[in-house]
């Protein structure tokens, strides 16, 4: 079977289906938003650094197969965990970040650990187990922060606890170590302040990344999420390996988490890790990722599209409806949307794969 | 030819919950030698293959009675690990690679070769990096000694079928252990040039020192590619001989043969003028595992027509094919009129049912009493059992139409139950198969399918249901296509038997034929057989 001129632009449309949408969106909408483009810029580079490293986060899950891993929100409360104890202690700056990165490392691991417990326990379902899985864990985290911390857990900063004498506040206010990374390596192009010691975390990370799809353990990830049955009949551990690839990103959703909240400075106690995993993965599919394949250019394509849109949709609806909750609607239906939209899209784009093949076997069955 | 054989099987039996599947098996196989295994489906060869590599689904079942030898020492497998660390490579039927990997990949599977690093000193090995040339390098050097022409930097899922079979060989003669070869039908997937290609690669290892099992149902091929034969039935060696010393005709009687038993005698030969019911021709149905490539037939009103063929050759893909169920092409003529495919409501309103092979999955609702199965079908398709209400304007069942009918057959088939409004599951699978008949039965049809309805039921359900079909076809007239993999069942039904092979019909013959000319067909050994239309 040949494939005509006219399919392969159909091919190209119907698998970029979603990044279109969202350029062809923002295209229209930066006009009537009225942002001037080094507007628009500055806030984008705030955006990145805020959120790839999350993004990020996604990719080793997709490559061993597991989908798109809602369980990064264990990853972020993880994160938070760290937090609220370098909070306590008042350490600030960098060696504020740092401290809660280590003590969120263990923490992270052990939910990962588990997490992948209960996915191979859901193989085939493991989107919407780790969804649910990560409700659950809310209320394990809710039950920790506001009853156990300053009860069981000592915790000496009393502005951080509630007036009641445990459980802690709303707001945990990280001032002392707001932008303390971003600022670490001062830099500042055209009145635009560029953080670079974040951008450079983010590429090393993407290094890893890259690195790691080359190593034995990438190899068996990859042939794990192509076929389970095929690699574990070729000897390889493959429960195992499933396990570790959320273990990685877990971890790497805690530092995520905490670059993120160190970029806003104040976290929302209860609140801040529940829409982590929801607008990553939004942002991840936006960028052209299948629930079966994604890549570093997806992270970094979605990112911009997904948060232009953020960025210019309360102006636009402002102006086209003479209301900004208009916009602020917009998005938060757009990230549930295009989750939606991308899901249909891949069981959709999966059957017609499987339809072609079985066609292309009949030609050529019946030909012989 | 050293003395010591490689492989020495003494004595393996192997019974599955009481039902006995392999009887006193043993053979040897010399280093550098092809034996060529045949048998019919269920005659053993998959258990037999199952415990050599060490199966769990053998240990599961209680292991295996007798002994095996790799080089002279007994060796007791638990699981394809031990098989595999012994030196026994398996290619199986079904394929175990990597679609979205390259050839190379797939062949170095969990085997690849690494650049050592210090992350490795820390992390352990599979923080090592791939070491790609060497990988196609190793890659290479396996496909050469097969000696075929494969790039090993294509995409699996872009090969043709017979190459993804050169793929899985290359992986298991990679791995320098391999000392033992099973090829499990290899060239069942391949045209007749890759085929050749094939055999001519296993001519190449063999005299490079492995020994090879080859399993297949091209008696030709076993001929002139093995040095030794061993036929199994009935889990039993009925043939262990040297290459040069039997026949085609004498494999497929070994195969097939059971002379002894007495036929019963079929109805007397059909009327010369009698209508054709159902022509088919060209009919092509893509059902996976039984894919029917381009089958003619023409089936006589009121004739019982057998069709048979081993597993995979397109026996069952047929039948799913005239009802719809399945993706299918072609032309179908019944009752004088085209029938529309890929539409099972239309076959099913042309009077065209079908007793699925999946009793349990298709053909029942397990959940549902006996009366509610019997009526199903009718109700739904014929609005039979249902009567008005409110001046017409509803229907709602008849129930009691419905109770007596389903304890008529409950009476004239013999159902054992506790009562009519039993739970089907709870029924013995024997029973189970009546139900399904009786559904089919209700639906008055004029043609009936028939699938596999004796698989898994006791000897004395079995002539119940053979006796109730005969019935119906006699006293009711109904054209009856009777699919079944047991060739003796329907020799002692059916007026004609067809015996599918590839895909096709490879020549239908009279019940009364003998029944190595089944053999032979079923072997794709047309030529040898004098077929009757």
């Amino acid at each position: 079977m040949k494939t005509t001129k006219s399919e392969h632009l159909k091919f190209f449309f119907i698998r970029n289906a979603v990044p279109l949408l969202f350029f062809t969106i923002s295209a229209l909408a930066i006009p009537l938003s009225g942002f001037s483009l080094a507007y628009l810029f500055e806030e984008l580079l705030i955006r990145l650094s805020r959120n790839a490293f999350l993004v990020l986060s996604l990719l080793i899950p997709i490559l061993a197969g597991m989908g798109l891993n809602f369980g990064m929100v264990l990853g972020a409360m993880a994160g938070q965990i760290g937090f609220i104890f370098v909070a306590n202690w008042n350490i600030v700056g960098t060696q504020g970040l740092l401290l809660a990165a280590i003590i969120s490392t263990p923490i992270a691991i052990l939910l990962g650990w588990m997490c992948g417990i209960v996915l191979n326990k859901a193989r085939g379902r493991e989107m919407v187990t780790a969804f649910i899985l990560a409700f659950f864990m809310n209320g394990v985290y809710q039950l920790v922060v506001l009853y156990l911390f300053g009860s069981v857990v000592p915790i000496s900063n009393t502005d951080l606890v509630l007036s009641r004498g445990y459980g802690i506040r709303n707001v945990t206010n990280l001032e002392g170590m707001r932008n303390s990374l971003d600022n670490l390596i001062p830099l500042t192009l055209g009145g635009v302040g560029i953080p670079l010691a974040t951008f450079i975390l983010i590429g090393l990370l993407c290094l890893f990344i890259v690195w790691f799809r080359k190593t034995k353990l990438g190899q068996d990830m990859r042939a794990t999420g192509e076929d389970l049955a095929v690699a574990r009949s070729a000897g390889i551990r493959v429960l195992p390996t499933r396990i570790l690839a959320i273990i990685i990103s877990t971890v790497l959703a805690a530092y995520g988490q905490i670059i993120f909240l160190q970029t806003v400075g104040t976290m929302n106690t209860y609140n801040s890790h529940e829409q982590v995993g929801v607008f990553a993965i939004a942002a991840i599919l936006v960028g052209g990722a299948t629930v079966s394949k994604a890549s570093i250019t997806n992270v970094f394509v979605g990112i911009i599209l997904f948060h232009l849109m953020f960025i210019v949709s309360p102006t636009a609806g402002k102006v086209l409806f003479g209301d900004a909750q208009v916009g602020e609607y917009f998005r938060v239906f757009i990230s549930y949307g295009v989750i939606a939209l991308a899901l249909v899209l891949h069981a959709w784009r999966r059957q017609s794969d499987k339809d072609r093949a079985r066609a292309r076997f009949r030609n050529t069955s019946s030909a012989t | 030819m050293e003395n010591q054989p490689i492989l020495r099987v003494e004595h393996v039996g192997k019974t599955y919950y009481k039902n006995r599947v392999l009887k006193d098996v043993s053979f040897t196989l010399n280093k550098g030698s092809i034996l060529g295994l045949v048998g019919e489906n269920g005659a053993g060869k998959s258990t037999l293959m199952n415990i050599l590599f060490g199966m769990s689904v053998i240990a599961e079942t209680g292991g295996y009675e007798g002994k095996i030898f790799v080089d002279g020492a007994e060796v007791l497998f638990l699981r394809p690990k031990d098989a595999l660390s012994a030196g026994i490579g398996m290619v199986h039927q079904e394929f175990s690679l990597i679609p979205g990997f390259t050839v190379t990949e797939n062949i170095l599977l969990n085997r690849e070769s690494l650049h050592h690093n210090i992350t490795e000193e820390v992390f352990g090995e599979r923080l090592a990096t791939l070491d790609r040339e060497d990988m196609k390098k190793r890659a290479s050097l396996a496909i050469q000694k097969l000696n075929v022409d494969l790039d090993g930097e294509t995409l699996i899922s872009e090969l043709p079928v017979g190459y993804k079979q050169f793929t899985e060989i290359a992986r298991e003669i990679s791995s320098s252990r391999t000392r033992i070869l099973v090829l499990d039908e290899p060239t069942a997937v391949l045209t007749e040039s890759e085929a050749e290609i094939l055999l001519k690669s296993m001519r190449n290892l063999a005299d490079a020192g492995i020994a090879i099992i080859f399993i297949s149902h091209r008696l030709d091929e076993v001929l002139s590619i093995c040095d030794k034969i061993v036929v199994l039935r009935d889990g039993e060696v009925v043939l262990d001989t040297k290459v040069g010393e039997t026949s085609v005709r004498g494999m497929a009687n070994a195969m097939v043969g059971r002379q002894t038993k007495r036929i019963e005698q079929t109805k007397a030969v059909k009327d010369e003028n009698a209508k054709v019911l159902l022509e088919v021709n060209n009919l092509w149905v893509d059902m996976p595992g039984e894919t029917v490539r381009d089958v003619s037939l023409r089936v006589m009103q009121g004739e019982i027509y057998g069709i048979s063929g081993l597993a995979g050759q397109g026996k069952l893909g047929i039948a799913n094919g005239i009802m719809g169920l399945m993706l299918a092409g072609g032309s179908v003529i019944f009752d004088g009129k085209p029938l529309q495919l890929n539409a099972p409501s239309e076959s099913l309103a042309a009077g065209i049912t079908a007793v699925s092979e999946d009793r349990r999955g298709v053909g029942l609702l397990l959940e549902e009493s006996i009366e509610w199965n019997i009526i199903f079908s009718a109700l739904q398709n014929q609005s039979g059992f249902l009567k008005p209400i409110l001046g017409g304007l509803l229907h709602i069942r008849d129930e009691k139409r419905i109770e007596a009918c389903a304890k008529q057959y409950v009476k004239d088939l013999e159902i054992r139950c506790t009562s009519e409004k039993q739970k089907v599951q709870e029924l013995s699978g024997g029973n189970q198969q009546k139900v399904c008949l009786a559904k089919a039965f209700e639906t008055n049809p004029k043609l009936l399918f028939v699938a596999e309805p004796t698989r898994g039921i006791d000897v004395g359900a079995k002539a119940l249901v053979l006796d109730a079909l005969r019935k119906y076809n006699r006293e009711n007239g109904m054209t009856i296509i009777m699919i079944s993999s047991e060739l003796e069942e329907l020799r002692s039904i059916c007026d004609r038997i067809a015996i599918t092979d590839r895909g096709s019909i490879a020549g239908v013959l009279p019940a009364s034929a003998p029944s190595e000319d089944f053999g032979l067909l079923m072997m794709g050994k047309v030529d040898q057989v004098e077929v009757s239309a």
